[in-house]
């Protein structure tokens, strides 16, 4: 077999920071090469290195055994590179006929395009890979698995036959995660290199051959993925041993916090997001609900938060210590003693521009501890920052004048963690993608503080597409399906089935889809 | 976000360069800009005259540069500045000309500037509720506000207001004046400078402290960088912008009352000439800081007055191309920054 794609001491700096050191990488051809790493270990640097989005500062790429130097992708998938990026490319308004032709119309400027000549190609593609797409959908109905077929029969009709995938299960189900590694292990016979760059390591072991490990820019390990354990991985990725499951200690729920009683919501439009939705979190409580982003998670999410969109109708409640939370607003709700980390922190939870400092306090900064007065009280916030700087390990050089933007994603993450847990009288948090974008490092200490708050007697709703995390930390476990809970696993059936987390996820992935 | 030395240097340095640039425009003109210069500082520092005429223009300007920098913080651009000060300044005259002559001075005055910015306020308060209500860009609804201001004040002078065969208003009741800094210092020989140059530095001060020191400022801030993330927080940001906006305009209409009650005592046709159009430019130069505005605003305030007094050897049009050239300056060196 032969070398598909070779690096000789390439090395990528970005001004003074080094993205890729000396890296020494050989990809065979006909298999499925896995590079995995934490965000910034380098991964997104080296694979756009490879598609010729950027150029090395030293070094030597060459591919199936020819030096290249790449001026640009268009050189890159002339060599027959193709590359499925992490947000898809895709016009939604357009056909998948007409989205695959994009950039490649074989057609003049006024000149007819040959649509049916693409369409039958197209068919032709699929079928030779082993999966079906209806090629006159428009692109904006299809599902993210659908969507992603359609990237990868782009890269088909344009002939490529090394194909680089950033993340591709970061946004699929489990049952759609095992279709495309289906899809990969035909397309690995069928001759393609797949260069796989991904955090998940349950993955890699299933389905790479090879595995190369990056850290901090340069490539650590490469090895048959067969012959290593996925604490191994994790070590050699983060250089330290990590406890991949955190410890959870059995629970004793005290008195109910939140009762969702048949909570129904609708869209102006008539469209029913909530339909009869029920459940209960006991004080020393994570209830985890599971289930495929879009099945009501983020409408239940702004109901809880007191942001239901204009125009939506509200059916049933849903109540906090016996108070009914329908028709309050956020900061009401905060003050029942409730707390709310949002999916997506950067646009929801902190103002980038301000201070570290200031983002301590954000969201807070009504408590009277804060003011003397006449103004916000410095003292009192120089002192906020300095106990939760210590506590959460948040690093930082300056919280007083750093903005918060200018901190990695584990630290914001962290920023935020800490000044919701510490809200004084908090007995129920909403817990929203918790590591989403977070580092198998950073990971194991936002389990631990999430652990510490349930065993404080917090109640806590744990919102995740991660069914790890969910089994991980959950003491209840129900599955969202169309706006309902469809299965419920009581307390005791979480805590045994834990135990076999593979058959357990299985399980669940059953309920949500 | 308080005051550094950093923020300095962009204006400074915007300035120095403009002011190289108009003295190559004033030397193609055929004139020495050195001796131009010279006259201008002459004309401004020779004469306690001249220095109260800077002082007048620094009370509108500052102010009218706060009605631009306070929603600025929110990014909000206020480009109403103008119509602002017009239905500020003509409902401090007609409160000033229709109110009994029997009232006490200083209460006659506040009710005068009351009304001001009143009417500053509730006319930037309008593009503030399209904005928040039917999500209608500030810019586009200020300029036409500004049309309907010219409009409005236009119509109500020319038909029901304007002395016969004047365009302007009747004077008035002489309670309701701002004292002239002259006649009770007698420092300023006769100049427009009044009491109200009082009121634009309080205005900057309390911009400064409400915006960066105090609780409301902190919502006001987050909730033009962040709007989604200031609801997660528990603000109110349509209620912010309201409030930003409407401080703004009420900035404008206290920077009214200081020409029609302090200086001109009733509502000339045209009399606010592009003044509100300049707060936009002190605002930016001073990078929307309510403190460093009041210094942009002495700038401007030089500028305009020295301009006017060396009118007789170089067109003033000159210095409204310094102003705009130093615009550019400000707004290219922050661009340049930012790569």
């Amino acid at each position: 077999m032969g070398i598909a794609v070779q690096l000789k001491n390439m090395t990528k700096k970005f001004g003074p920071v080094t993205a890729n050191s000396n890296i020494n990488l050989s990809i065979e051809e006909r298999t499925i090469h896995a590079i995995v790493g934490e965000n910034g270990a380098g991964k997104s640097t080296l694979s756009k290195i490879i598609y010729g989005m950027y150029r090395p500062t030293a070094g030597r790429i060459s591919i199936r055994g020819r030096e290249m130097r790449f001026g640009s992708p268009r050189e890159a998938i002339r060599a027959g590179i193709g590359m499925v990026h992490q947000h898809f490319m895709l016009v939604p308004e357009l056909t998948v006929t007409e989205n695959i032709m994009l950039g490649n119309e074989h057609a003049w400027l006024f000149g007819k395009l040959p649509l049916k000549i693409m369409r039958g190609v197209i068919m032709e593609e699929a079928g030779k890979s082993g999966f079906s797409i209806d090629p006159d959908a428009t692109t904006g109905s299809l599902c993210v698995g659908e969507e992603q077929r359609v990237e990868l029969l782009k890269l088909l009709c344009h002939n490529a036959s090394i194909l680089i995938l950033d993340e591709p299960t970061a946004v699929l189900t489990p049952s759609e995660t095992d279709r495309l590694f289906e899809i990969l292990r035909s397309l690995k016979a069928k001759g393609k290199t797949i260069i796989l760059i991904t955090h998940k390591l349950d993955e890699v072991l299933a389905v790479a051959d090879t595995v190369s490990v990056m850290r901090k820019g340069e490539i650590v390990a490469t090895m048959p993925a067969a012959s290593v354990t996925k604490p191994e991985l994790a070590a050699m990725m983060v250089g330290r041993n990590v406890m991949l499951r955190v410890e959870n200690p059995p629970s004793t729920p005290g008195k109910s916090v939140l009762v969702v009683n048949a909570l129904g919501l609708r869209t102006e439009q008539g469209k029913q997001k909530l339909d009869g939705l029920s459940f209960s979190i006991s004080a020393g409580e994570i209830y985890g609900i599971a289930g495929v982003e879009g099945n009501g998670q983020s409408e239940l999410l702004q109901l809880l938060w007191g942001l239901v969109p204009h125009g939506f109708r509200i059916s049933g409640d849903a109540s906090l210590n016996g108070i009914s939370v329908i028709g309050k607003k956020p900061g009401e709700i905060a003050a029942m003693g409730a707390s709310h980390i949002p999916e997506n922190r950067h646009r929801h939870a902190v103002i980038l521009d301000y201070p570290v400092s200031d983002n301590l306090f954000f969201g807070r900064h009504r408590e009277p501890l804060f003011h003397n007065g006449f103004g916000f009280s410095r003292k009192s916030i120089e002192e906020n920052t300095r106990k939760l700087v210590s506590d959460f390990d948040i690093r930082c050089d300056n919280p007083a004048h750093q903005t918060l933007g200018s901190l990695s994603g584990g630290n914001q993450q962290k920023v935020v963690l800490a000044r919701e847990l510490n809200r004084p009288g908090i007995s129920f948090l909403i817990l929203a993608q918790p590591t989403r974008g977070v580092d198998i490092g950073a990971v194991e200490t936002i389990h631990k503080k999430i652990i510490d708050a349930r065993m404080k007697g917090i109640a806590i709703l744990l919102v995740s597409s991660e069914l790890e995390e969910i089994i991980a930390l959950s003491t209840r476990i129900g599955c969202l399906y169309n706006g309902t809970i469809r299965r419920e696993f009581s307390l005791e059936e979480t805590a045994m089935k834990r135990g076999d987390e593979n058959r357990f996820r299985r399980e669940i992935g059953l309920h949500i889809t | 976000m308080r005051l550094q030395t950093k923020q300095l240097i962009t204006p400074v340095l915007s300035i120095l360069l403009a002011f190289l640039g108009s003295a190559a425009i004033i030397a193609l003109t055929g004139r020495n800009p050195l001796v131009i210069f010279q006259k201008m500082s002459r004309a401004i520092f020779g004469s306690p005259y001249g220095l109260g005429q800077v002082l007048f223009r620094l009370g509108t300007l500052s102010l009218v540069g706060l009605a631009v920098a306070v929603p600025y913080r929110l990014r909000l651009f206020n480009i109403g500045g103008e119509g602002q000060l017009q239905m500020g300044a003509f409902s401090a005259a007609i409160a000033g000309a229709v109110l009994p002559g029997f009232f006490p001075g200083p209460a006659a005055a506040f009710i005068c500037i009351l009304a001001a910015m009143t009417a500053g306020a509730s006319w930037a308060l309008l593009a503030g509720a399209l904005k928040v209500r039917f999500g209608i860009n500030e810019v586009i609804s200020t300029i036409m506000l500004n049309f309907i201001a010219q409009g409005i004040t236009g119509y109500f002078l020319t038909y029901h207001f304007a002395l016969p065969s004047t365009v302007h208003t009747a004077p008035v009741a002489s309670g309701a004046f701002i004292p002239q800094l002259d006649s009770f210092t007698g420092l300023f020989n006769g100049s427009p400078a009044n009491a109200s140059i009082i009121l634009s530095l309080g205005a900057a001060l309390f911009f400064q402290f409400l915006l960066f020191h105090s609780r409301y400022g902190f919502e006001m801030r987050a909730a033009g960088l962040q709007a989604e993330a200031s609801d997660y927080g528990g603000i109110d940001t349509a209620r912010h912008i309201l409030t930003a906006m409407a401080a703004g305009g009420a900035a404008a209409g206290l920077g009214a009352a200081n020409i029609v009650l302090g200086y001109k005592h009733y509502y000339e046709l045209g009399m606010t000439d592009g003044t509100g159009f300049t707060g936009i430019a002190v605002a930016l130069l001073a990078g929307a800081n309510p403190l460093l505005v009041v210094l942009t605003a002495l700038f401007f305030a030089m500028l305009e007055y020295g301009g006017l007094s060396v009118n007789a050897y170089v067109p003033k049009d000159i210095f409204m191309i310094i102003q705009a050239l130093t615009i550019f300056l400000v707004i290219g060196f922050n661009a340049a920054r930012k790569k």
